[in-house]
């Protein structure tokens, strides 16, 4: 068609939409609340992204890291640090007790021994004020530290306190309150302590063994090129062993888990938009079908029907447009004021821009969702005979569109899966919601019109009942519609509630029950048996496992270094730096062979390994493959011999490699222990070991978990707020569809009222109808979201799975009473209509 | 039977029939049906509710094809014409008047008028419109929206609207059916009034026998078929 239709049809749909928003109130609602969803967890994760790479220098405390375990850099390898680089600086981190001198209290503290140029970006800042001189300054013999505020809360010190670690006593100087480098982690094992690097020394804790990380920061000269200088760092000392990594690789681990709870909630979102658009055909139908009479009029003064469906795609888009536009500011409104108000609990300072990226994201869900609802009723409108107008009543929309549409919808629909694909970073997650939402709304339609066709056959002798039937089933009826769409807001509610029931149960039930109570870790071999002989000692604990430990990397898989090997992402962080190893002979009992067979107890052949099945998974190796690891710069080569299945989860004592008997022997190793204990023996087990041994760190298992417990109460909320928009969409659809029903409902109330019935009757009817239809749509998004949540905890998150049906209906009865509520409450004023004016019109 | 002796009629149907399914099994609304008007004529189509009198105005507008036998307008036939042909065909060719108006709301009666000019891609379809508006006696109402005007006035839109185009055609299905009786009066004056200015043919489908006594050919149905056709001496007033 000539550009001038265009035109012509805009100048029409212009005037066609002064009539007001109100027959498009549903349709914006849906839509909106749609693109806000989506909008406000890519903004929200962009911002935060993007203050992770805007301070991605200052994070990481330079242009490049190196870091070792167990040993410093050698002197060639500092020579050649400082040689290639504007500046160098060394800090020391490891897990330390320390304890306050004038009373009994004792922590497990993040230690860090800093060098005089620390720190090479950003500024410490520190109350009261002072510079790096006086931070460390030595004041009646005793060297300085600066400490987190929280350990002289829980220490029961001030700034002056005198504190033990190991061997040595330090005098708090300051509290800091910015550390640059710092990046808050999910668990944090204690409050941070910072001594001069110099003074390390005194504390006795740098041993053999010990878990000691050496980082070294560089800055570079201008224009160095990263990459080529990784590339040479690498070139000169291949056997170094150190992690290197750039600027753009800070907070990897923030940046992972940013990732995964985005695509977890972007999903949650698009559920959102998926739900608005069921609403959104309807709303888009009930509109066209009040505009039938114009389109017949159109069609009788020549209208060609492209024109006629140019007009109402031209309406449809202009108010999509409208709607995006809400969706988007109401997503970047909401999280910016929520993250503003929580910004000091973050690990970055997050970045309030605009994010084009994420809202180009949102905007185009909304737009594609919009136009592929809409393009049916469209199709249909297009059909619409001008005949009509010399009818009495029009007929509802009822034509098949042409094919060409079914065609466009296919598009439509394509285009909306690519870019689910396309923004998802794991497109596995992405193709279980894309199959998983096909089965939802099909298995939802299928219910939808078997309760249709159920009802046709049904001939009840009471009148009321016969009634309530024929609405379910009559032409035009909302029954689909209803089912599919708040289905699938009850479906995500039912599957949320099961999975957060599912993490909290993990937390608050199972791993108290199965985790022990401490971790004792860095004991030397010279300790352990005085270490074994005071944990028996003290009453109330059980369960002692102790096992040696080395730290090692995984070099090579079937001799192929594994920087050539393709590793499923979900294994990468056993290959990504030194892991613990152990070697033992006897098989723990709970260990589950999956593949192969243990050790015999007095093997000494040739080194074998016993591996995790989830890394022997995702390294793509069986019984019989070889891994070569690099232990303390020795390289050994052994053979897996058998594959354990570890339930990581329940944080009991394992290995994900475990060394036949012999193979480390000789390597400067530490011993790790796992102690039980009952919650009166916890404080004097913690107690007896620190003080018996400075160097050897305890970490509290219930401590760790309380703060598991309080991240995931946070990312509850979050993800419960983004599911109730579910709902919120579903309950939106459900009130569209009433309000289309009114009119035919107003007429069957008076005509009722004609005949006799009182208003209680006809109450009774529309309850009877809500409530069944509610029924049916409750079962079908119970199954389906029990399923989905089976289907998220088994295979996503790899979860014990526990089936919660008493907190699933408890969700769903409340989701259901709102909403019957708000369908009565629109009905009530039909019950209450005089009937003359209304026979009178009609 | 009338057998008007014309060259090249503006509509001519041969053996027309029209039959619609239902529930019950198809209906015969139409059953054969021979018609033939000459540009100019004006024509009353009168007969019971149920008698097909609006089916063959349908399938003269070709809002509704023939089941069987041949419409044609000036020689064209209908059944070889696309639904965007006749769409186009009805925007050149021909005007329609209903009982109930339909008006689109929201636009106001320029508006209204002016569509049909602008579907036929004519220049200047607003100046037009005022002056089918002018013609109708609504010059002060150009501004207003349907729902601000009263029963007559609406119709008045109507009828300016049918006739901005300069249609060869007038269809009008009971035009002053929601009229009351002086209103009506002043609505059949007016297109009878335009009629003879510009010899736009007419036809006029009504139960009331006295406007068909207006037209020159008073056309009878009963029971889907054409059962009197006959040319009256003079147009009545």
């Amino acid at each position: 068609m000539a550009p001038a239709s265009y035109k012509l049809a805009w100048r029409i749909a212009r005037r066609e939409l002064r009539g007001g928003l109100s027959g498009f109130r549903v349709f914006m609602l849906c839509l909106a609340l749609g693109v806000a969803a989506i909008t406000a967890v890519g903004w929200t994760s962009a911002a935060i992204v993007d203050g992770l790479a805007a301070d991605a220098r200052r994070l990481l405390g330079g242009d490049m890291e190196m870091r070792l375990v167990h040993r410093e850099a050698k002197e060639d390898e500092q020579a050649y640090l400082a040689a290639n680089s504007r500046q160098l600086s060394n800090t020391i981190r490891l897990r330390a007790m320390a304890s306050a001198r004038d009373n009994a209290a004792r922590t497990l503290v993040e230690l860090k021994a800093v060098d005089e140029v620390y720190p090479l970006i950003g500024e410490m800042a520190l109350q009261p004020e002072m510079d790096r001189d006086a931070m460390f300054k030595t004041t009646d013999g005793l060297p300085g530290a600066v400490v987190d505020p929280y350990l002289l809360e829980k220490l029961g010190i001030q700034t002056g306190g005198v504190i033990s670690i190991g061997k040595a006593t330090f005098q708090v100087n300051a509290v800091i309150e910015t550390e640059p480098d710092r990046v808050t982690s999910v668990i944090n094992y204690g409050p941070r302590v910072m001594v001069a690097k110099e003074d390390l020394a005194a504390t006795g804790l740098v041993q053999p063994g010990s878990l000691i990380r050496y980082y070294y920061r560089v800055l570079f000269e201008p224009g160095t090129d990263p990459t080529a200088w990784r590339d040479a760092l690498s070139a000169a000392f291949p056997d170094a062993g150190w992690r290197v990594r750039a600027a753009n690789e800070a907070a990897p681990g923030v940046r992972r888990f940013i990732e995964r709870l985005t695509l977890f909630m972007s999903f949650v979102g698009y559920t959102v938009l998926l739900v608005g658009g069921v609403g959104i055909t309807r709303a888009v139908n009930a509109y066209l079908e009040s505009k039938s009479r114009t389109i017949a009029t159109l069609k009788c003064m020549g209208a060609e029907a492209g024109l006629i469906v140019k007009v109402y795609l031209m309406q449809v888009l202009a108010l999509a447009l409208l709607a995006i536009v809400l969706g988007l500011v109401t997503g970047i409104v909401l999280p910016a004021v929520s993250l503003y108000a929580i910004m000091d609990l973050l690990p970055v300072r997050p970045i309030f821009g605009l994010h084009a990226g994420a809202l180009g994201t949102a905007a185009a869900f909304g737009l594609l969702t919009a136009v592929t609802a809409a393009l049916w009723p469209l199709g249909r409108a297009r059909e619409v005979p001008a005949r009509d107008l010399f009818r009495a009543q029009a007929a509802p929309l009822s034509v098949t569109p042409r094919r060409v549409y079914f065609l466009w919808i296919g598009i439509g629909l394509v285009l909306l899966t690519g870019l689910v694909f396309l923004t998802a970073t794991d497109k596995w997650f992405a193709l279980w919601f894309v199959v998983g939402a096909i089965a939802t709304v099909g298995l939802l339609k299928l219910a939808g019109s078997l309760l249709i066709r159920f009802s046709r056959r049904l001939h009840p002798s009471n009148a009321i009942l016969r009634l309530v039937v024929a609405n379910v089933h009559r032409p035009g009826a909302a029954t689909s519609g209803v089912i599919l769409s708040l289905g699938l807001g009850l479906a995500v509610l039912v599957a949320v509630v099961q999975i957060e029931g599912n993490i909290t149960r993990q937390i608050d039930e199972r791993l108290p029950k199965e985790a022990p109570a401490y971790f004792f870790i860095d004991i030397q071999p010279n300790q352990v048996a005085e270490f074994d002989r005071i944990v028996t000692g003290i009453d109330g604990t059980s369960d002692l496992r102790r096992e040696p430990v080395v730290r090692g990397r995984i070099v090579e898989i079937n001799g192929k270094p594994v920087s050539e090997v393709k590793i499923a992402s979900e294994s990468q962080w056993a290959v990504r730096g030194d892991r613990a190893l152990t070697s033992t002979a006897e098989m723990k009992p709970e260990t589950d062979i999956v593949a192969g067979e243990w050790w015999p107890a007095d093997y000494a052949g040739p080194p074998l390994i016993s591996l995790d099945d989830g890394l022997a998974k995702g390294f793509g190796v069986w019984v019989g493959d070889t891994l070569t690891l690099n232990i303390l710069g020795r390289r050994i080569t052994a053979e897996i011999a058998s594959l354990r299945e570890i339930d990581w989860q329940s944080l009991r004592f394992d290995f994900a490699v475990v060394l036949s008997p012999g193979v480390l022997e000789g390597a400067p190793h530490t011993h790790i222990a796992a102690v039980r204990a009952s919650e009166a023996a916890e404080a004097s087990l913690e107690k007896a070991i620190t003080d018996a041994f400075d160097n050897i760190s305890a970490i509290h298992v219930r401590e760790a978990l309380a703060a598991a417990r309080n991240l995931m109460e946070g990312i509850s909320i979050a993800i419960r707020a983004v599911a109730g928009l579910t709902v919120v969409a579903g309950a939106i659809v459900l009130a569209g569809a009433l309000a289309a029903g009114q009119q035919r409902r107003r007429f069957d109330a008076v005509v009722f009222k004609v005949l006799g019935a009182t208003r209680k009757r006809i109450a009774l009817t529309f309850v009877l109808e809500y409530g069944a239809l509610g029924a049916i749509t409750a079962i079908c998004a119970f199954g389906v979201g029990t399923l989905a949540a089976w289907a998220v905890s088994e295979f996503l998150m790899h979860m014990d799975w526990t089936w919660l049906p008493a907190e699933a209906v408890a969700t769903l009865v409340m989701a259901l009473l709102a909403t019957i509520a708000l369908g009565l409450a629109g009905s009530w004023r039909i019950l209450g209509l005089r009937t003359a004016p209304f026979l009178r019109n009609d | 039977m009338n057998e008007s002796g014309m060259s090249e009629p503006l509509i001519s149907l041969e053996n027309a029939e029209l039959t619609l399914p239902s529930d019950a099994g198809p209906v015969e609304i139409l059953r054969g049906i021979d018609l033939k008007v000459a540009g100019g004529e004006t024509l009353g189509i009168v007969g019971p509710s149920g008698s097909g009198k609006t089916s063959l105005l349908m399938i003269i507008a070709g809002l509704e094809r023939a089941t069987r036998g041949n419409v044609a307008m000036l020689g064209t036939s209908y059944g070889g014409l696309s639904e965007d042909a006749l769409a186009k065909l009805r925007g050149e060719n021909i005007g329609i008047v209903f009982q109930d108006f339909h008006l689109i709301p929201n636009m106001t009666a320029l508006e209204n008028v002016a569509l049909p000019l602008e579907l036929a891609g004519l220049a200047d379809p607003f100046d037009r419109a005022g002056t089918a508006l002018d013609e109708v006696g609504l010059s002060h109402r150009h501004t207003h929206y349907p729902g601000q005007l009263s029963g007559g006035e609406q119709q008045r839109v109507a009828l300016a609207r049918a006739l901005g185009p300069g249609p060869k055609l007038i269809l009008a299905d009971e035009p002053t059916g929601n009229l009351d009786g002086e209103t009506g009066e002043k609505i059949m004056d007016l297109m009878f009034g335009i009629h003879q200015r510009n010899g736009t043919t007419l036809i006029l489908v009504t139960h009331e026998e006295r406007l068909a006594q207006h037209c020159q050919r008073r056309v009878v149905m009963a029971d889907g078929l054409i059962t009197s056709d006959v040319t009256q001496p003079m147009a009545a007033d």
